[in-house]
């Protein structure tokens, strides 16, 4: 057990003395702990994030993290149907849940004084989970529905996990989180409580509470709450298969009537934030806010929408925070009578000529002062820096790395960006997509 | 996610919400005024500013105008053209988000305490001195009908554009504020200018600021962001009559899950009922407890990922309006148990214990909401959107304790009509087709 305060961790002036107070703790069952102290509201975050999410599923039961997620809200051994979110909404709070690649995360959002009964409720469901057969039944058609309304009604999220699963030919992070709807329909008891037993434990579990509470109170209750729950010795190794050398670009194009306006996207494999490593990643962040941040400064902007009429729209993105490689992608929208071909030749331009002459220096330094100024904004949403650790130490990342990343983003320069930017944009390892409504469009 | 985040939804009812906060009402010395939370922890400012009107001051024949004035004002003012506005803006690392609403014009600010006078100056450009550059706004104009095409192929924006135009014919809120296709070409530079005149005054300013500024240094600062401004805008539209009938309208589009949208006339916010219609509508389809639809077409049934109803007061119009999506076989069967709750509840009321639980609800999670500055600023703004005075916080929850059951149960009877109800189905629904009742 440990206790770290974030400005003792960093030694930069400016930053650190803006850093959120952050202390942690590890529970004897190997449970972490993670609080975020802001007093400046009555509130309090209070998550339990599992380092398991859908890239950690067996192969041919795609959405079952997902599909679990839902279930948690149903019963326990002493909570009746739906009497957790109920007890939740009766003291005022709000409650919900999340699944991603690398992990699932519970929270409720309460007034700091009910923060023991939240931990009371959710200890109780991590180990007392309830199932029927009724709710298995019923809650599937939910998911399926869920499915329908997210991705089946929008063209765009079809075209997503086609790109998807072509870019990775071996990872888990080719296969829907929600899951492939044939998979999805023969989800049942079984596979769900297998996923539970083996996931949901504390040892693979971290706690986050944020708000307005003190570190050593937190600790006393979670001791209380979720020390008692035994580790769970089986819990599996997180090994998903990686990606063999990619070698051949893809390209696609997907058709469907209910796309309005034709556009392109490309995704390149990319490298994501290392624990100790994260000088690359950062790096990368640069390179897409030069290459498609803002629509008026950003090399895509100004070449496709400004000093000529190629693109109604470009932009260009990567979030590093993932326990495997990910993705760098950028997409564009040509105007009205550009082809996609001229706008993907347009785009290739615009990253030789980037790759030619270098960022400018000017907008550099300009997205240096950006980036410092959005740790101010950050702190005034408690609840999103609560995500920010989740979301970091679920993928493979420390509080010591989330703390010193801001510093390492004020310290990439010029040459870090070429550099990875000659790594990644490799037309070898990307998938171009075309997304269309019909075919005469490509003979336009 | 187990449910969707109904932000937007959320956001009308954070006007109700209370807290510790302490607001202080300032006046600038020009005249505005404006409520304040000064709070220093971090060296930033909010500042949420509204303007009524919007775009409901579009002219006739000029719908799009105040859509597309509003989309220009970050492009370019005084000597920069849109690139070097933006150059400037980064530089500062201060956002400035202009919106636009039916109702109303909607800025919302963060500037740096270390270079605030800065931010503001430039945004002051914004707003008194937009360019509007004939190639700026062309290629905006170019950004803003791709987004019209796009909601042409939505079903929920076809849903909504159905219902709206079907309940208020010609009045704005039967169109889309975007405009359409042919309205936004034919939109002229003079027609952006005229539109920045009208909307854009000094008579309907609210403004809502948090953060690290002194009532001195914010009135001296809305001094200076608005002066310039014309002191008064024009006359507002009339009160829009709500047409439609209770009944179904199916629009034919080839998409797995139907979506729709459903509702009736509302009340209004200064209704002496609204307290128990807003209490109503959390139990019947509030997204904060196990609603009634919710219970009904989700779990019991699977039906759907989402149902939900909401409250809709508007300036001119007040609308009861629900939404749901499934399957095109399984769609009739989730409205007609919506139609069902609707009476059930219409007829036999809400129980003791629901209300109980939803007063409950109500009140322990208002002071929840105000955490955060950019937060805190929206609810003061939209506080004094609705003509709440600022110790209505103090006194909210009160009312809401006050509200009783046989008082709920009248306003159910007379609030919910189920035969009132229109649904507007796009899809390929089994078993529905257009029905009037």
């Amino acid at each position: 057990m440990h206790r770290l305060f974030a400005a003792l961790a960093l030694s930069l002036a400016p930053l650190a003395a803006l850093a959120e107070e952050v202390t942690t703790y590890t529970l004897e069952n190997g449970m972490e702990v993670v609080v975020i102290e802001d007093n400046r509201a009555p509130v309090v975050v209070h998550m339990v994030w599992y380092k398991s999410g859908a890239a950690d599923e067996p192969a041919g039961v795609s959405g079952i993290a997902h599909y679990l997620e839902h279930l948690m809200f149903k019963q326990t051994e002493t909570l009746g149907p739906g009497e957790f979110s109920e007890t939740v909404a009766a003291n005022g709070g709000t409650d919900n849940a999340f699944t991603s690649y690398d992990y699932t995360a519970y929270f409720q959002r309460v007034a700091a004084d009910r923060l023991g009964l939240m931990m009371q409720m959710e200890a109780d469901r991590m180990n007392n989970l309830v199932l029927t057969e009724e709710d298995i039944v019923t809650e599937r058609d939910v998911i399926l529905e869920e499915r329908n309304q997210r991705v089946e009604n929008e063209p765009g999220a079809l075209a997503r996990e086609q790109l998807r699963a072509a870019q990775f030919l071996n990872h888990r992070y080719g296969v829907p989180i929600i899951g492939w709807r044939h998979e999805m329909e023969t989800l049942g008891m079984e596979e769900a409580l297998a996923f539970y037993d083996l996931h949901y434990a504390p040892n693979n579990a971290i706690l986050i509470v944020a708000g307005d509470v003190a570190p050593e109170e937190v600790l006393d209750l979670a001791r209380e709450h979720y020390g008692p729950i035994p580790a769970e010795p089986n819990v599996p190794e997180r090994f998903r298969a990686q990606e063999p050398p990619q070698t051949a670009e893809r390209r696609l194009v997907y058709e469907d009537p209910r796309v309005s306006q034709p556009y392109l996207t490309r995704s390149y494999l990319a490298p994501e934030r290392d624990a100790g490593a994260q000088e690359k990643a950062a790096a990368l962040v640069y390179l897409a806010e030069l290459l498609g941040g803002s629509n008026f400064t950003s090399e895509f902007g100004r070449a496709l929408q400004f000093e000529s009429d190629i693109a109604v729209w470009s932009s260009a993105f990567y979030g590093g925070v993932s326990l495997d490689d990910t993705t760098f992608g950028m997409v564009v929208v040509p105007s009205e009578g550009v082809s996609l071909d001229d706008a993907e030749a347009a785009m290739d331009r615009v990253i030789a000529d980037f790759m030619a002459n270098g960022p400018d220096p000017d907008q550099m330094e300009s997205l240096r002062t950006q980036l410092r100024a959005s740790e101010i904004y950050a702190r005034d949403n408690v609840q999103g820096l609560a995500r920010r650790y989740g979301a970091a130490l679920t993928s493979g990342l420390t509080v010591e790395d989330v703390q010193a990343w801001p510093d390492i983003l004020q310290a990439v320069t010029a040459e870090d960006v070429l550099a990875a930017a000659e790594e990644v944009l490799d037309k070898r390892r990307s998938v171009t997509s075309w997304v269309i409504p019909n075919q005469e469009v490509l003979s336009q | 996610m187990i449910r969707l985040a109904l932000a937007a939804l959320l956001a009308l009812w954070a006007t109700l919400a209370a807290a510790e906060v302490e607001i202080e009402e300032v006046t600038s010395p020009g005249g505005i005024d404006a409520w304040l939370v000064e709070t220093r922890e971090i060296p930033f400012v909010a500042l949420e500013v509204r303007i009524r009107g919007g775009a409901n001051l579009d002219l006739p024949g000029k719908r799009g105008a105040t859509n597309l004035m509003v989309a220009l004002l970050e492009e370019g003012a005084g000597d920069m053209d849109a690139q070097a506005f933006q150059t400037a803006r980064e530089a500062l690392a201060a956002s400035y988000d202009f919106d636009v609403y039916d109702d109303s014009f909607a800025l919302s600010v963060q500037a740096l305490t270390e270079n605030r006078d800065a931010a503001m100056a430039l945004l002051r450009q914004a707003l008194i001195e937009p360019r509007f550059d004939q190639d700026a706004i062309d290629r905006v104009r170019a950004q803003v009908i791709a987004g019209i095409r796009s909601e042409a192929n939505d079903p929920n924006d076809i849903a909504n554009a159905a219902f709206d135009a079907a309940a208020f014919g010609d009045h704005p809120y039967g169109s889309d504020l975007d405009g359409t296709i042919e309205s936004v070409t034919a939109l002229t530079r003079d027609d952006i200018v005229e539109a920045h005149a009208r909307v854009l005054t000094r008579d309907r300013i609210h403004v809502g600021a948090v953060g690290d500024i002194t009532a001195d240094e914010l009135g001296a600062l809305l001094d200076k962001l608005f002066a310039g401004l014309p002191a008064e805008g024009p006359t507002l539209p009339e009160r829009a009559e709500f047409a439609l009938q209770g009944g179904i309208s199916v629009i034919d589009y080839d998409t797995p899950q139907s979506v729709a949208l459903f509702g009736h006339t509302g009340m209004a916010r200064d209704d002496p009922d609204f307290f128990a219609a807003f209490i109503l509508n959390e139990i019947l389809g509030g997204s904060g407890l196990g609603s009634r639809l919710m219970t009904e077409v989700r779990e019991e049934r699977g039906l759907t990922y989402g149902v939900y109803s909401y409250l809709l007061p508007r300036d001119h119009a007040e609308l009861y309006l629900g939404s749901v999506a499934s399957a095109n076989d399984r769609i009739a069967e989730a409205i007609e148990v919506i139609r069902d709750e609707w009476r059930r509840l219409a007829e036999e009321g809400v129980t003791a214990e629901e209300l109980q639980d939803a007063k409950t609800f109500l009140t322990g999670a208002y002071p929840l909401r105000f955490d955060g500055n950019g937060r805190i600023a929206s609810i003061l703004v939209g506080m004094q959107m609705i003509d709440l005075p600022v110790d209505y916080i103090a006194t909210r929850n009160a009312n809401v304790e006050a509200v009783t059951l046989e008082e709920i149960n009248r306003v159910a009877a007379e609030l919910l009509r189920p035969d009132a109800l229109h649904f507007t189905v796009v899809g390929k629904p089994e078993g529905l087709e257009t029905t009037t009742n």
